[in-house]
């Protein structure tokens, strides 16, 4: 029994009229949790109800606490009549199972009802109270963090990353089932959220426990999806990146002087100082230097450090002697082994990170994609006799059928990735996604990632600060460039590439053009803005079934993929950029078409060589008007890179021609995709994206393709002035955001008309779509200007035959125009930081509907090195923590002035994390009852002029809203914005309840509607997820601004 | 080819205030959508007309989800479905019950009744404010005078707390709540030349001095009916004309203190006797309830209207008046000084806003 769950019902608010005569409603609650139920007492004749209740007391195992939801069910009393429901509220107990979050839950949740929506709201408050327990083979987990930031959560430093993790299970959709013929759509929509949330609550704990069998205390990265599959059932999934986090002490504090003595040197490339960049491996070899509290703060690992031993010792001691660059050559090949061995330990060395502690990644290769298309089988269930109908069936030991096919799957895809990687010369894949789309019976599951070479150093077991630098392993090159260079060899390259030599260091080899799902990282030298570019596709096909279907599928997604990849390129060049970041392709299939959107976002880096332009040939006839047309077009195309060099501000230096054997880039591009699409059974092919042997880049006009692809590339209008947009989390060269931000979700349906479309008019049509939806977006949020749309999600889905879905989560962040210059520098430190700790995140979490059968790489680049790290990073990180404490010092001075009646008011300011105190703060706040917390969103790690004091845990709701009045509330478009600002209202609830004020890593995974107006019905299904913190505004910065402006210089001159 | 769905919700409620307002004047999303491009809004942000109209939409289906939270503005600030800021909220609030003077002049001081509600047409057709406007309009007074009816305390506070508005806009609604209690005849052809803003000044003068309220501050509808006893000592003043000796004792009076101070000296002199009696039969009749409605058109046809056939200055009724009333102190026969002065308080003040063209 270790757990006890305490629940009291305090009042509610806005009740619905339930009573016709009165105007009034009786209402009681009912409080579920288990199999246990309590009842509140019916207060009479109000719309206001006063209940406070007793604490009703639920005795637990935690294993429950952590599948089940409380539920609460608000109801009208009827003397005569059954008791009609007002409505519910499920709250996820998960946050209070972990120590650290929150300790209690307390506020106004809005009472929901699939049927009717929000009809007012309840006041709760829920503790939990754990025994230990000492039973080892339990089979909870509580205590293992989740996040879904793809990036170490700030506040926390990874003692050790110990990789992937991944569970599915699967039940039958109450939807589907017989009973559902007989019930209500309420009882219907009901069970299946109930259902959903057991199954991710029974997966969260799954999860949890493989990452305590691998001794680790946290999930970052983490990534759930759903699987409608119809009548074959629902499946919950999910992936993430297991590690050891340990929370910044203010020990740790302390812990960051010593970067700023050491990182400027090491940025400085291989000055001696690199040595007074610790040695976090072993506890044993710590003594080197500086920091005492570095042992503290990893004391807790200590057992298991030793199993580093040797070769740590070894790269002590030369690390000291300060002559890295020499030593590079031998210790890099070991290096290599050691990583090698540490990662090929595990069985599939994926991160689901898409930023990354400095000096994580060594080397980029490019992105890897696997997609196989599977026919859903039809289940003939054999849990239909079990009568405990609320309880998750358990498939594993009744069939082992099931979960297993579907494992199977995905196990496949991802051997593929592995091999793929492995053929980029990388040993892991990081900004690591799966996502699937369903259409009747055909699924795409399609997984990607990026080919990379790691720091072996976090893969160890034993503790990695990740606030600093192991410079002992680093080759020369710098931080700016060095995972652009190539992993693989050059003279056994996987694909014809063209290499040159480093345009920033001039010592390694690098890809003409880098192509990766992760985001930009932070110390990488970027020339100019960057922008979102998408590659945007329709394919009809010929309606079939089962495996005619599934075969003309996946005969049509290697040309998908080739085109978008063509798409991409061309768009980039375009741009004269020669880098995607957080490149997320998504294959959606409907009954009649595949759909292919690819958004990424484009930046300069410098490292890199300039792009060459794009060139119109013509027939070869030397025909006059035609060669004349071919003219205008070249000039057109000229014209707009020209154009977009000077909206972008992308001047690269004048390359000193001399430069240690740099060849002039040549204005081709070559690249290559390796791709196998799988059906049912794995027959791997292999094609060459590259335009072939032709110099690429050459358009042929009188190639209908062709004439496609120009008239989209110059049909892409650049967003207005003012704006910036990007699908990583910020763009380079902007550093002074304000704290205004503005997250959003639009979601737009198209019905296509006409029956007969050509491929061509699709691609217009549905090109037209999504660039009209920026349009929408750039006037809706103009009073932001001078602004960044960032993190712009594209999800696009073919609901029914006919209709195109895009919906489309993004956040604004407005930043200072006019400090632009000045604010590099005085804000710059911050921003680094910020940039450092949660790093740019990518498109990963776009999981959704999406789907890809088959591989590829694109971009290249070399092995060595471990890059050294940029020193305005520890400078940042250091003021940062600094001012956190201040920032307590000073709140906590406020509250002792204030007492408890403080609500420190203003929207970024919330209670500190002190424990004991936030309580009353709180319900001081829920009573209260006046006015209600502000609760900011952002689908980035972070917000912009604040600072995360507190992770309160994950949240992750699944919701059902249904109406058959369609018509009453306003259409699918009235009733889909109802149910959307219920989400977030929902969701802002909870956030609140659990003491925060804000959401970072927040992404919306589903928005499932299906429509039948003639009948005046609708149905919809949303999936949020996200991480509830408290964040306190960015003050007393002032006694760090002399530091902060070292380290940013520093950078500055790294980055150049 | 059609957009089946468009839809775009931000986490903080986006407002624009201009689509607001044309959303309050009762315009048609399409109407909406020619004013502002009309406006030039398009240029500001390289936009076309369909994301004009996709804006549009999404906003008016905003404000109209919003609109059930602003009828009871209270429950705005603590609702959790929209993410408003506490400043924008009271502009929502602020702009929902404000009025057009055009339309409140129509209804001022008719029954707030469904019966009205169906002449909203008219009225519409004749002041040019949309129909659906002058809905919302009438729906607020109506909504308004519903909650203070069953409230004690003062009538504009009460306004104020309920519905969250500023001061300026509270005193407008008290002022419709009073006319649209006490069925203030404000329709006549002879009335037509007043604004709302001047029977508002007039109704404070009333709220404050005449009602219940003015003398106990804890009664139900204190602010909204006139004190029957303060309505009943007015008959006393009847002494004052009825009296052959006290009308001319108050004439000469009155005489002696404006010769030589203005041009109208004769014609006040040989008015006298008719707008002392006009003044004061207004009073004694106070009690029917019939001539409490005439009210406002007897002080202009028996007092107003002659004064400006003999082209009075605004200047010279301020004179007139005050002289008028402080004679009558010295009256020695007049015992009814209090009454007198909380009447001519407000008939003062009355008259002298209403003296306009």
């Amino acid at each position: 029994m270790p757990g006890k769950l305490k629940a009291k019902i305090v009042a509610g608010r806005h009740l619905p009229v339930m009573d016709r005569a009165s105007d009034l409603t009786d209402a009681f609650v009912e409080v579920k949790f288990g199999n246990t139920t309590f009842k509140t007492d019916v207060f009479p004749k109000s719309l206001n109800p006063q209940w406070n209740s007793e604490w009703f007391k639920f005795e637990v195992d935690d294993e429950d606490l952590q599948d089940e939801p409380l539920q609460i069910t608000v109801l009208d009393h009827d003397t005569y009549s059954a008791n009609d429901a007002i409505g519910k509220v499920y709250i996820d107990i998960d946050p209070l199972l972990c120590t650290e979050a929150a300790s209690v839950i307390s506020g106004w949740f809005p009472i929901y009802d699939t049927i009717h929506g929000i009809r007012g709201e309840i006041n709760v408050l829920v503790k939990v109270e754990l025994f230990n327990d000492l039973n080892r083979f339990r089979q909870s987990s509580c205590g293992v963090k989740f996040f879904c930031t793809t990036s170490i959560p700030r506040g926390y430093r990874a003692a050790m990353v110990h990789g992937f993790v991944e569970e599915l299970v699967v039940n039958e959709d109450p939807e589907y089932q017989w009973i559902d013929r007989i019930r209500t759509p309420r009882a219907s929509n009901e069970a299946r959220q109930r259902l959903i949330s057991l199954m991710s609550g029974e997966l969260q704990r799954k999860i949890g426990l493989k990452v305590l069998e691998m001794g680790g205390n946290a999930v970052v990265g983490y990534l759930q999806c759903f699987d409608l599959e119809g009548e074959s059932g629902l499946v919950v999934r999910a992936i993430g990146t297991a590690c050891t986090l340990e929370k910044h002490s203010s020990g740790s504090l302390v812990n960051t002087h010593t970067h700023p003595n050491t990182a400027p040197a090491s940025n400085a490339c291989n000055s001696p100082s690199k040595d007074g960049k610790e040695s976090p491996l072993a506890h044993g070899c710590r003594s080197t230097h500086n920091s005492p509290v570095h042992s503290a703060c990893s004391s807790q690992r200590l057992s298991q450090n030793f199993s580093v031993s040797v070769p740590t010792l070894i790269f002590t001691g030369m690390g000291s002697g300060g002559s890295a660059g020499k030593e590079a050559g031998p210790l890099k090949t070991l290096l290599r082994q050691q990583t090698q061995t540490a990662l090929e330990q595990r069985e599939f060395p994926f991160f689901t990170l898409t930023s990354f502690p400095p000096s994580f990644l060594v080397h980029v290769g490019g992105v890897v994609s696997a997609r196989s298309v599977k026919l859903l089988d039809r289940i003939h269930n054999p849990a239909l006799g079990n009568t405990r109908s609320y309880k998750l069936l358990d498939w594993n030991s009744v069939t082992a059928d099931e979960p297993e096919t579907r494992d199977a799957w995905w196990e496949e895809l991802r051997q593929e990735i592995k091999s793929h990687a492995k053929a980029l010369g990388c040993h892991a894949v990081v900004g690591y996604s799966e996502n699937t789309s369903i259409c009747e019976e055909v699924c795409i599951l399609s997984a990607s990632g990026t080919a990379a070479i790691l720091n072996p150093r976090y893969m160890r077991e034993g503790c990695l600060d990740i606030g600093s630098t192991d410079q002992r392993f680093d080759d020369p090159s710098p931080p700016s460039c060095g995972f652009c260079h190539i992993p693989y060899d050059e003279l056994n390259m996987p694909f014809p590439a063209q290499l040159t030599y480093c345009y920033n260091c001039r010592r390694q080899k690098v890809p003409d053009v880098l192509f990766t799902t992760i985001n930009l990282p932070a110390e990488a030298a970027v020339t100019g803005k960057g922008c979102l570019i998408q590659a945007r596709l329709c394919r009809l096909k010929k309606k079939a079934q089962g495996e005619v279907n599934a075969t003309a599928i996946s005969n049509l997604l290697p040309f998908m993929e080739y085109e978008l990849h063509t798409q991409l390129m061309n768009k980039l060049k375009l741009r004269s950029m020669n880098a995607l970041f957080g490149l997320h392709i998504q294959i959606s299939v409907g009954e009649n078409m595949l759909l292919g959107l690819a958004s990424a976002t484009g930046v300069y880096l410098t490292a890199l060589p300039a792009p060459g332009g794009i060139q119109i040939a013509g027939k070869a006839s030397g025909d006059l008007n035609n060669e004349q047309h071919v003219q205008s077009i070249q000039k057109r195309i000229n014209d707009t890179i020209a154009k977009n060099k000077e909206l972008y501000q992308i001047n690269p230096p004048e390359l000193t021609e001399e430069g240690v054997g740099s060849p002039i880039p040549e204005p081709r591009h070559r690249s290559r995709l390796f791709r196998s699409h799988s059906e049912s059974s794995d027959e791997v092919s292999e094609l060459d994206l590259s335009h072939g042997k032709k110099d690429a880049f050459v358009l042929e006009i009188d190639d209908t393709d062709a004439v496609e692809d120009i008239h989209s590339l110059l049909t892409d209008a650049s967003p207005p002035t003012g704006f910036y947009t990007c699908n990583t989390e910020t763009m380079p060269g902007i550093y002074n955001w304000t704290t205004a931000v503005q997250m959003f979700t639009s979601v737009r349906v198209l019905r296509l008309s006409n029956a007969n479309l050509s491929n061509q008019s699709l691609n217009k049509i549905f090109t037209d779509l999504c660039e009209n939806l920026l349009k929408s977006f750039y006037f809706k949020l103009r009073s932001n200007i001078p602004c960044c749309l960032c993190h712009l999600n594209f999800t696009v889905a073919v609901p029914e035959e006919e209709l195109i879905q895009v919906s489309v989560t993004a956040v604004a962040m407005t930043f200072d125009k006019d400090q632009n210059q000045e604010g590099f520098i005085t804000k710059g430190g911050n921003e680094t930081e910020e940039q450092l700790q949660f790093p740019l995140e990518l498109c990963a979490d776009s999981s959704s509907t999406n789907a890809q059968p088959s591989s590829k790489f694109s971009g290249v680049p070399e092995n060595t090195i471990v890059s050294s790290r940029a020193a305005s990073v520890d400078y940042g990180s250091f003021a940062d923590r600094c001012s956190t404490w201040l920032e307590l010092l000073r709140l906590k001075a406020n509250t002792i002035r204030r007492g408890s009646v403080k609500t420190i008011s203003s929207l970024e300011h919330c209670s500190p994390l002190t424990e004991g105190r936030p309580r009353s703060l709180r319900s001081s706040r829920s009573f209260g009852g006046s006015s209600v917390t502000m609760v900011k969103m952002t689908p980035l790690s972070f917000l912009p002029g604040t600072r995360i004091i507190k992770f309160l845990g994950i949240i992750n709701m699944f919701f059902i809203r249904e109406t058959t009045s369609l018509r009453e509330e306003g259409g699918v478009s009235g009733f889909l914005h109802t149910f959307i600002a219920e989400v977030f209202a929902m969701v802002r609830a909870h956030v609140a309840a659990l003491g925060g004020n804000a959401v970072v890593s927040y992404s919306m995974k589903d928005c499932v509607l299906m429509e039948n107006p003639n009948k005046n019905q609708a149905q919809c299904l949303i999936n949020v997820s996200g991480d509830a913190v408290i964040c306190v505004r960015e003050t007393d910065q002032e006694p760090m601004t002399s530091m902060t402006n070292i380290g940013q210089t520093c950078a500055a001159d790294g980055a150049t | 080819m059609a957009v089946e769905l468009d839809v775009f919700v931000g986490n903080t409620t986006i407002m624009d205030e201009e689509v607001y307002q044309l959303w309050l004047d009762g315009y048609t999303v399409n109407d909406a959508v020619k004013v502002r491009m009309a406006g030039g809004v398009l240029d500001e942000c390289e936009a076309n007309q369909d994301v004009l109209l996709s804006d549009t939409m999404d906003q008016y289906r905003t404000f109209q989800m919003c609109e059930r939270l602003l009828q009871s503005p209270a429950k705005l600030a603590n609702q959790l479905l929209f993410q408003i800021p506490p400043h924008r909220q009271t502009m929502l609030i602020e702009r929902y019950y404000a009025f057009d003077d055009v339309f409140v002049r129509e209804v001022l001081g008719k029954k707030l009744s469904k019966g009205t509600k169906k002449d909203l047409d008219d009225i519409s057709a004749k002041t040019g404010v949309t129909l659906k406007s002058c809905r919302r309009q009438f729906d607020n007074f109506k909504r308004v005078f519903k909650v203070v009816e069953e409230l004690k305390g003062p009538l504009v506070e009460n306004i104020r707390q309920h519905f969250l508005l500023s001061d300026k806009l509270a005193r407008d609604y008290a002022a419709i709540v009073f006319f649209a209690n006490n069925r203030f005849e404000t329709g006549k052809k002879k009335l037509q030349y007043l604004t709302f803003q001047d029977f508002a000044f007039c109704a404070g003068q009333l709220i404050n001095n005449w009602t219940v309220g003015a003398v106990d501050n804890m009664v139900e509808d204190m602010d909204v009916d006139l004190d029957k006893e303060f309505l009943q000592e007015l008959k006393e003043l009847k002494i004052l004309i009825t009296d052959k000796d006290l009308l001319d004792q108050h004439k000469s009076l009155v005489c002696t203190a404006l010769r030589g101070k203005t041009k109208a000296f004769a014609e006040m002199e040989a008015n006298f006797k008719n707008l002392s009696r006009g003044l004061v039969n207004i009073a004694t009749k106070l009690t029917n309830t019939k001539d409490v409605r005439d009210f406002f058109i007897d002080l202009v046809e028996k007092f107003i209207e002659p004064c400006r056939s003999d082209r009075w200055t605004p200047a010279d009724i301020k004179l007139y008046l005050t002289h008028y009333t402080n004679s009558a102190h010295i009256l020695d026969s007049f015992k009814h000084q209090a009454v007198w002065d909380r009447y001519m308080g407000v008939i003062k003040s009355c008259i002298y806003k209403m003296y306009h063209d």
